[in-house]
């Protein structure tokens, strides 16, 4: 039944209506790019430092506050505990390097949690998944026992979590169960599993990582080690000028070639902004901050939260995996049908949520010193996802970055560490950090209605 | 490329049948669709309308009848055959992620790479060449997430989406149900366009002013069947309203090329 003629219809009806006839292709094509150019709106080439803080402030208008709200929070607590505690000692070189190590489980914590926000799950497990691996780490160290070679251990614990990861993301993809009740099972689990691997060896129930040996030393280091002054200026000079050549490589190229990007003032400015922190830390860190004797240099903990930043945010801003965890988060069926395998995706993401957790996990045995049965594994997870969204994750998939998983972390250890110098008890921190909560969580439902109602506006 | 000589027919479906257990959902339908014209597919709630889309879109297959495209004849399993043969369906629920922009959504599932990473310039230039021979240009920027545009914007996203893949048909299910007049007419004028641009276009509609206001061809399935397929020219409201209600003209005497006679007997 192949048409000898394609010409014509065989209902017996012309397929080419003489009524009104079609404009050349041709012609239309080469027409149109130039009638187009002037048409194309200032927003999608704002070149000036005008267009770009106009463009913004309607960005944060309609509802994409992104991390506004909670660095306008870091510095409101800055001030205030830096004007009320004792002395003015918040902002003191010993007392900063003491809040970034006690914000660092929280942060790395909160990085593992945004892989399931992100997709509109949550990971409950992951309080204990991380101090599991932990346990595995400390004990494999242990110079009378197993006494393995310190990476070996972390890469073995690392695996270990991953595989955790693994299971628990299997049976929420393939068996469809629900990601809150499976890793709520994970975190009663794994505690269980955290106290058998306690019980391990000759150290009654306390694997310790004091001593000298150097395996349990370089375990113990991951928190407590510190790089000598001059390192500290010279990695923070070679990270520092990596990240602000690649900036501004990317911004002006992007300008040449007219695409979306921020005005040149602004891409020195972040540079500039880039270059201050940089040094502020270097400076803070290289500051003697012991009582007696030397302490000083910037500690390993600060390279293991950015490196954990860093190898995420590229993960989830320049690879294709990431975006399809944006797109499973915003549109599950519109990611399904662009031909995403979704299953695949989601479970890697359950993956790299319980790895990066054993990485907080590591932190955690190290700051402690060891590990012991009086793990909260449920406040640490908590905590991790009051982290998130303070930093700007939204709870319902689809938003978020790493970097908000640190900056939440920051406030929760900010709180933490300025009622602890006011000597105010723990139950005000818990209430303190409670409402903060409820405010981040309120600016994230706000900011959603804030989008659908501006785009029903326009409608 | 897009460009087929306009009138030559892509699209060719002969006999087709399909049934669901008890229904028969298409009986022996046959349809031309040509390039370089909108063919309107019109038809009453549960006439087949959807059915005989997803089978084009590859959602389902035929039981019965032959596919035949470009003039030989096909067989689409899935909506990646149908897209490689260059066929893409704009579902109602159009299929965007509100959280991305709109070069990420245009993009989603085909990503463009630089040495494993996406490379969003490349991306970006693309997108915004599409969007310009499209016309569209009322949005704000085409970095701002899809969940911030209005409705007629939306519509216009997954059309060049769509039309991004060198496709030579372009399926619309219902494009202006959910939209007001002016994204309405926005939307008319994309139609218009994709037909100037020499593809071919098959729109699933209800409304009769959006059919004869684009269409150059009118199609009307009842139950099942295809009781009227002719130029639009030709066709009026009222007669393709008594095809779409009742399956055919109830004057005997009048056919639907030389039926003017239908106008005043008003049976819808």
């Amino acid at each position: 039944m192949a048409p000898a003629d394609p010409g014509s219809g065989p209902t017996g009806a012309p397929p080419a209506p003489e009524v009104e006839p079609p404009v050349d292709p041709l012609v239309d094509l080469t027409a149109a790019p130039e009638a187009d150019i002037p048409l194309v709106p200032a927003g999608i080439v704002a070149q000036t430092m005008g267009e770009y803080l106009h463009a913004t402030t309607l960005r944060v208008r309609s509802g994409e506050s992104g991390m506004l709200p909670v660095v306008l929070g870091l510095v409101v607590i800055v001030i205030v505990f830096q004007v009320i505690s004792p002395h003015h000692v918040f902002l003191s070189a010993g007392n900063v390097v003491n809040l970034f190590l006690q914000s660092a489980v929280f942060m790395v914590l909160a990085m593992a949690q945004t892989f399931a926000l992100l997709l509109g799950e949550i990971d409950l497990s992951i309080g204990f998944v991380g101090p599991v691996g932990a346990v595995i780490a400390v004990q494999l160290v242990q110079p009378s026992t197993t006494n393995w070679p310190w990476w070996a251990a972390i890469i073995i614990a690392l695996a270990a979590c991953a595989l955790i990861g693994a299971l628990q993301g299997t049976l929420i993809t393939r068996l469809r169960l629900p990601s809150f009740i499976v890793t709520l099972a994970g975190l009663l689990i794994f505690n269980g599993v955290l106290l058998i691997v306690l019980a391990f060896g000759p150290f009654s129930g306390y694997p310790s990582l004091s001593g000298s040996q150097p395996n349990v030393r370089a375990l113990y280091n991951l928190m407590w080690g510190h790089i000598s002054p001059l390192q500290g200026w010279i990695v923070m000079a070679v990270i520092v000028g990596a990240l602000s050549l690649n900036l501004f490589l990317r911004d002006s190229r992007r300008r040449r070639s007219g695409l979306v990007a921020p005005p040149v003032g602004l891409t020195y400015l972040k540079i500039l902004g880039m270059a201050a922190v940089g040094v502020a830390i270097v400076v803070v860190c290289n500051l003697n901050r012991a009582a007696v004797g030397t302490l000083e240099g910037l500690p390993w903990a600060i390279f293991i939260v950015a490196g954990v930043l860093g190898a995420w945010t590229f993960l989830l801003q320049r690879t294709r995996y990431g975006r399809y965890i944006y797109a499973i988060g915003g549109n599950p069926e519109a990611a399904r049908r662009a031909g995403v395998n979704v299953n695949a995706i989601r479970t890697w993401a359950f993956v790299l949520c319980a790895f990066t957790a054993g990485i907080a996990g590591l932190l955690y045995a190290s700051y402690l010193g060891g590990m012991s049965n009086n793990v909260n594994g449920g406040q640490l997870v908590l905590y991790s996802v009051a982290a998130a969204v303070i930093g700007g994750t939204s709870l319902f998939g689809g938003r978020g970055r790493a970097a908000h998983g640190v900056l939440g972390g920051l406030v929760i250890g900010g709180i933490y560490n300025g009622m602890y110098l006011l000597g105010l008890a723990v139950q005000w921190e818990f209430i303190v950090t409670g409402g903060v909560l409820i405010a981040a969580v309120t600016i994230d439902a706000l900011s959603r209605r804030g989008t659908v109602a501006s785009s029903t506006v326009r409608f | 490329m897009a460009e087929a000589s306009a009138g030559e027919v892509l699209l060719r479906l002969r006999g087709i049948s399909k049934r669901f257990g008890a229904v028969q959902a298409l009986s022996d339908v046959n349809l031309d669709v040509p390039a370089g014209h909108v063919t309107a597919l019109c038809g009453d709630n549960g006439a087949g309308k959807s059915v005989l889309i997803k089978c084009v879109a590859g959602a389902h297959e035929p039981d019965q009848g032959h596919i035949y495209w470009e003039g030989r004849p096909v067989r689409i399993r899935s909506a990646h055959d149908a897209s490689v043969l260059g066929i893409e369906t704009v579902y109602q629920d159009l299929a965007l992620a509100d959280n991305l922009d709109i070069v990420q959504n245009m993009f989603l599932g085909r990503e463009r790479l630089r040495r494993h990473v996406l490379d969003e310039d490349a991306m970006e230039r693309a997108a915004a060449d599409t969007l310009a021979t499209l016309r569209v240009t009322s949005v704000r920027s085409i970095r701002q997430p899809v969940g911030s545009l209005s409705g007629g914007q939306r519509q216009s996203v997954a059309v060049a989406k769509a039309v991004m893949w060198n496709s030579k048909l372009v399926i619309m299910d219902e494009p202006t149900a959910a939209l007001g007049v002016a994204q309405t007419t926005q939307v008319l004028d994309l139609v218009r366009r994709l037909k100037e641009r020499g593809l071919g276009v098959l729109l699933i509609s209800h409304n009769l002013n959006d059919v004869f206001s684009v269409a150059d061809r009118i199609a009307v399935l009842h139950l099942g069947r295809m009781v009227l397929e002719d130029n639009a020219s030709v066709l009026d409201r009222q007669i393709v309203v008594e095809y779409m209600t009742t399956g055919g003209l109830n004057m005997t005497t009048t056919g639907p090329s030389s039926g003017n006679g239908a106008v005043d007997h008003g049976a819808g």
